[in-house]
């Protein structure tokens, strides 16, 4: 009977560190899966442009390696990918004005897969984009007239 | 005994062989395109010439709004491609390539590099210079051009390049993204896919050969 006591003590102790382990684990295989995703996507939608390292291309396609412009716009970047991007902006301290395609065929699910790659490659590290995440943001965008 | 110079002998053919295919540096590259046998009378004789396949002249208007021709190109070796602004797919990739080989060759007066814009109703010359500012080109040894259609997409077919306006394709124009290398006397000396960087390695390898072949 003491034996099985320990025996059950030990069962609980795993379930309950298991338990624990699977839900910080998560959302690190999530990020995981999303970042594979992504990177397809990135390379047949962005890495014309924007580069293999997201290094961009002169002034004419802006780098993906500025943190501090990724963080601060954290919330629109889902409207840039969909609905497309025009008119002068600043990234990495280099000035861009050029137009950036809208790319209306693609899911949330696939914007968010995009922006977890983007988010957590190119030295950002920016963390899990949620598909809620996703339609949260491009609610915002749409509500306002565009 | 005999089996031994038997042996001997096939290495030696080998050896030879081997050291005649290493071709000892003085390689050449072919000339691209279609080739005409043509008769001449030298001397009292009938003598076979063969034409090759060459750019025909052309005047094209350029990023300052230059109307510049083909004789700019007369003596030196140049790197042409088609491409358009505003396209969203291969050019990019293209141009981003291209660009690698123009830093290398900035200022060297023996290279220069021919853009022609397939978007004939949008990248006027104006565009033309924005995008090359943008782009980083800061000399007049890259060329960004555009003519009429006729003019574009008729050399496009010299230079053995697919072009073709299509409003399925991504931005609107539908070609394909080789760079050509055509030597001195306009003749295509090589074609390269622009959007693969092992292609345009063989680029830069075939070039530094013409220039040597020029001196």
């Amino acid at each position: 009977m003491r034996r099985n006591g320990y025996v059950y003590l030990a069962f609980a102790a795993l379930s309950l560190y298991l338990l624990l382990q699977s839900c910080q684990g998560e959302e690190a295989i999530r990020k995981a899966q999303y970042t594979a995703n992504g990177q397809k996507l990135y390379t047949s939608h962005c890495q014309n442009c924007h580069g293999a390292k997201g290094e961009g291309l002169g002034a004419l396609y802006p780098p993906l390696t500025d943190s501090s412009y990724l963080h601060e716009h954290r919330d629109q970047l889902a409207c840039f990918i969909k609905h497309g991007l025009s008119g002068p902006i600043e990234v990495g301290g280099k000035a861009f004005d050029g137009e950036m395609p809208a790319m209306p065929q693609l899911t949330p699910i696939e914007i968010a897969y995009i922006l977890t790659y983007i988010g957590n490659t190119f030295g950002n590290t920016e963390g899990f984009y949620s598909q809620e995440e996703v339609q949260q943001a491009l609610k915002m965008c749409e509500n306002t007239a565009r | 005994m005999q089996k031994i110079h038997f042996i001997a002998g096939i290495c030696g053919l080998l050896m030879a062989f081997i050291s005649g295919c290493g071709g000892s540096g003085t390689e050449k590259l072919p000339i691209l395109g279609s080739r005409e046998p043509v008769e001449k009378e030298v001397d009292g004789k009938i003598v076979t010439d063969t034409v090759y396949h060459q750019i025909p002249d052309f005047q094209l208007l350029n990023q300052d709004s230059v109307r510049i021709s083909s004789q700019l190109f007369d003596n030196s070796v140049y790197i042409a491609d088609f491409f358009f602004t505003s396209c969203p797919s291969i050019c990019p990739i293209m141009q981003r390539n291209l660009l690698e080989v123009y830093n290398e060759y900035k200022g060297d007066p023996r290279v220069k590099f021919l853009s022609h814009s397939l978007d004939f109703k949008h990248d006027s010359p104006a565009v033309l210079r924005a995008y090359a500012q943008k782009l980083g080109v800061t000399n007049d040894q890259w060329q960004f051009v555009t003519g009429t259609k006729a003019e574009i997409y008729g050399l496009a077919d010299s230079y053995m390049v697919y072009a073709k306006e299509d409003s399925n394709a991504p931005g609107g124009f539908d070609h394909s993204g080789y760079f050509l290398l055509v030597d001195k006397d306009k003749h295509i000396r090589g074609a390269y896919d622009g959007t693969d960087k092992a292609q345009v390695e063989l680029l830069r390898g075939d070039l530094e050969t013409l220039l040597k072949a020029n001196e």
